[in-house]
């Protein structure tokens, strides 16, 4: 019986798989967005081997250049080769969006569970408490809580996660509100194995496809407040920066310099749309009937 | 229904309470003393401290606490760090500038999303709805504020058609005037809210063709225009209208970025401007006045779900 169970479950896991790669090979978007990411990444992480390509070379001579052989991209205005800056604002950008995308998921994963497995008290407690934070504007909270840190690449991390895993937690309550009722899970309680134990082994692991989905529109949406915030001049601080903050010196050299605006939108827009496009899919892993097309339940 | 608004309202007030305690524990963190917005420099120790006493800074926590709500309940919401001016006195200012720009955003984006929706969730996976759906997906992924420089490159720089700061041109009060300036904030807000707006329209008609009325007025021969106008609109309008509730906030804090790029002399730009200057009493002013918006948003949006949809009582 139990080897049988264990075939079945197989075989449902292969064909989630499949409908993944299905979804991948007949979706030209998904396949852009997966190569998009895939080439993205890679450049972010090698871009520093290649000595050519110096984001603070400072050449004042041939400062506000527009697009040309040498400088790709053109100058900025302190004359450094603006497509290395944005190729090293694109990596600011992308680890802000994956540690902030941890920490939310992080705490999301911790209330949503803590909550939906005890239930009772601790749940009513925890989500007045995910109410109250989804109450106050994220960009009131974000620009609040930044000015009462000090500012830095870590703090706009941990301030982005902190006020977005309001939504995660709800998800992952949901997931285990359900899962906790399965009959493996009340068989390990039965037996006397501790909560911790329980969710961390028997809980988790059947919310995990969840959290995927819902980890790939963190990283989008965190991405999103970061270049948001820079923008504002509240995120990352010169001498570092990220898509937001070349956006922000492009505002101040918008007539001259116009070409310092398109490139690092134009990535934004690609990299939010393909993180977005990528959780799309991975849908498609969690909710099978979402590509059979029916119904959501 | 009058039993579940008052439920509804009941459970509101508690959430109120604790956001103001959680804005006034965030006021006493912050790094700087309530005494400096109503001295000046040139006082002395003692005088600085007579002030002290008398304004009541040296009063209990909880007494500082009730005091302070108080006063945000008669709209006093202290001084300015920098200027000295009364931030009531200014919001009375900047509220309703902002409010000019936000609500025919928001109502051309709203009635726009409709149409756009509907076309694209009755006509699923065809071209109009490929096309629409593919621009809401780059839209959500757009940053507002470099759409916004877009346009003012294009319209401000290269065909100098439009100005692209302020609301009007300085000695110049005219309708004219402030229309010329509030084209490209309008547009740009216009285009920030409506993919959002969009998708929610087009999946809730998607939702509706599906469901078993529909299949019977086919099974009838009812033509598709007529279930779409007759049956399916109805339907996809009621979780619209609570949209509309949750909105409210947006008055506020809904076009931050956008003010801050045009110098829309409005909320969001004085907001932007106080956290840059670290001028705390009218950020922490901002930020009751618009998490109080959102629980009051999401409570009218509850009352109005109530209201058109007389089902969601009996679930209670």
């Amino acid at each position: 019986m139990s080897n049988q169970m264990k075939e079945s479950k197989k075989k449902n896991r292969n064909r989630r798989l499949e409908n993944v790669i299905y979804e991948f090979k007949h979706n030209k978007q998904a396949m852009f967005a997966a190569i998009y990411l895939i080439v993205v990444i890679l450049i972010s992480i090698f871009v520093v081997f290649v000595p050519s390509l110096d984001p603070d070379a400072i050449d004042v001579v041939n400062k506000l250049q527009g697009p040309s052989a040498q400088h790709w991209f053109g100058t900025d205005n302190m004359g450094r080769d603006y497509f290395a800056r944005v190729l090293y604002g694109g990596r600011i950008s992308l680890v802000v969006g994956v540690l902030a995308m941890l920490t939310c998921i992080v705490f999301g994963v911790v209330v949503g569970t803590v909550s939906g497995y005890f239930g009772g008290i601790i749940d009513s407690i925890l989500m007045r408490l995910v109410d109250v934070f989804q109450s106050i504007p994220w960009i009131i909270m974000v620009t609040v809580v930044g000015i009462i840190f000090k500012k830095g690449l870590f703090s706009i991390i941990f301030v982005i996660g902190l006020f977005s895993w309001m939504p995660i937690a709800r998800l992952v309550r949901s997931e285990v509100l359900s899962s906790k009722e399965r009959e493996y899970v009340q068989y390990a309680k039965f037996i006397g194995v501790n909560s911790f134990t329980v969710m961390l082994q028997h809980v988790l692991p059947s919310v995990f496809p969840t959290i995927i989905t819902a980890a790939t529109a963190a990283i989008a949406n965190a991405i999103m407040t970061e270049s948001s915030l820079s923008f504002l001049g509240l995120g990352i601080q010169q001498p570092m920066s990220s898509w937001g903050s070349l956006l922000q010196q492009a505002q101040q050299y918008l007539q001259m310099a116009p070409y310092m605006a398109i490139l690092p939108g134009v990535l934004i827009i690609l990299t939010v749309y393909s993180f977005n496009k990528l959780g799309d899919v991975l849908r498609v892993f969690v909710e099978p009937r979402v590509q059979a097309g029916e119904k959501d339940a | 229904m009058l039993k579940y608004i008052i439920k509804r309202i009941a459970q509101a007030i508690p959430l109120l309470i604790l956001i103001t305690v959680i804005c006034f524990v965030l006021i006493n963190m912050a790094p700087y003393d309530a005494v400096d917005a109503i001295t000046t420099p040139d006082m002395s120790a003692a005088e600085i401290e007579a002030r002290r006493e008398a304004y009541g800074l040296n009063d209990p926590v909880y007494v500082q606490y009730l005091r302070w709500l108080n006063n945000i309940l008669h709209g006093n919401f202290g001084y300015s760090l920098l200027s000295h001016t009364s931030i009531k006195y200014d919001l009375a200012i900047r509220i309703p500038n902002t409010i000019k720009l936000v609500l025919p955003s928001y109502a051309t984006a709203y009635l726009l999303s409709i149409v756009l929706g509907l076309l694209a969730g009755s006509n699923k996976n065809k071209w109009a709805d490929k096309i629409i759906d593919g621009l809401c997906s780059i839209g959500i992924s757009m940053p507002t504020f470099w759409f916004s420089m877009i346009l003012m490159y294009i319209f401000g720089f290269v065909l100098k058609i439009l100005p692209i700061m302020g609301m009007h041109t300085v000695g110049d009060n005219s309708i004219g005037d402030f229309l010329l300036h509030f084209i490209l904030p309008y547009v740009t807000l216009t285009v920030g809210f409506l993919p959002d707006l969009t998708r929610f329209v087009r999946g809730s008609t998607i939702g509706q063709f599906k469901e078993d009325y529909v299949t019977v007025q086919q099974a009838f021969g009812a033509k598709k225009v007529q279930i779409l106008f007759h049956h399916v609109v109805r339907n996809v309008m009621i979780p619209l209208v609570t949209k509309l509730g949750m909105a409210l906030p947006q008055l506020v804090t809904g076009a931050v970025i956008t003010e801050t790029v045009f110098s829309w002399p409005g909320i969001g730009n004085y907001f932007v401007k106080a956290v840059q200057g670290l001028d705390y009493p009218i950020v922490m002013a901002i930020l009751v006045l618009s998490s109080t918006l959102v629980i009051l948003g999401n409570l009218l949006s509850d009352i109005l779900y109530c209201v058109v949809d007389p089902r969601i009582k009996s679930m209670q």
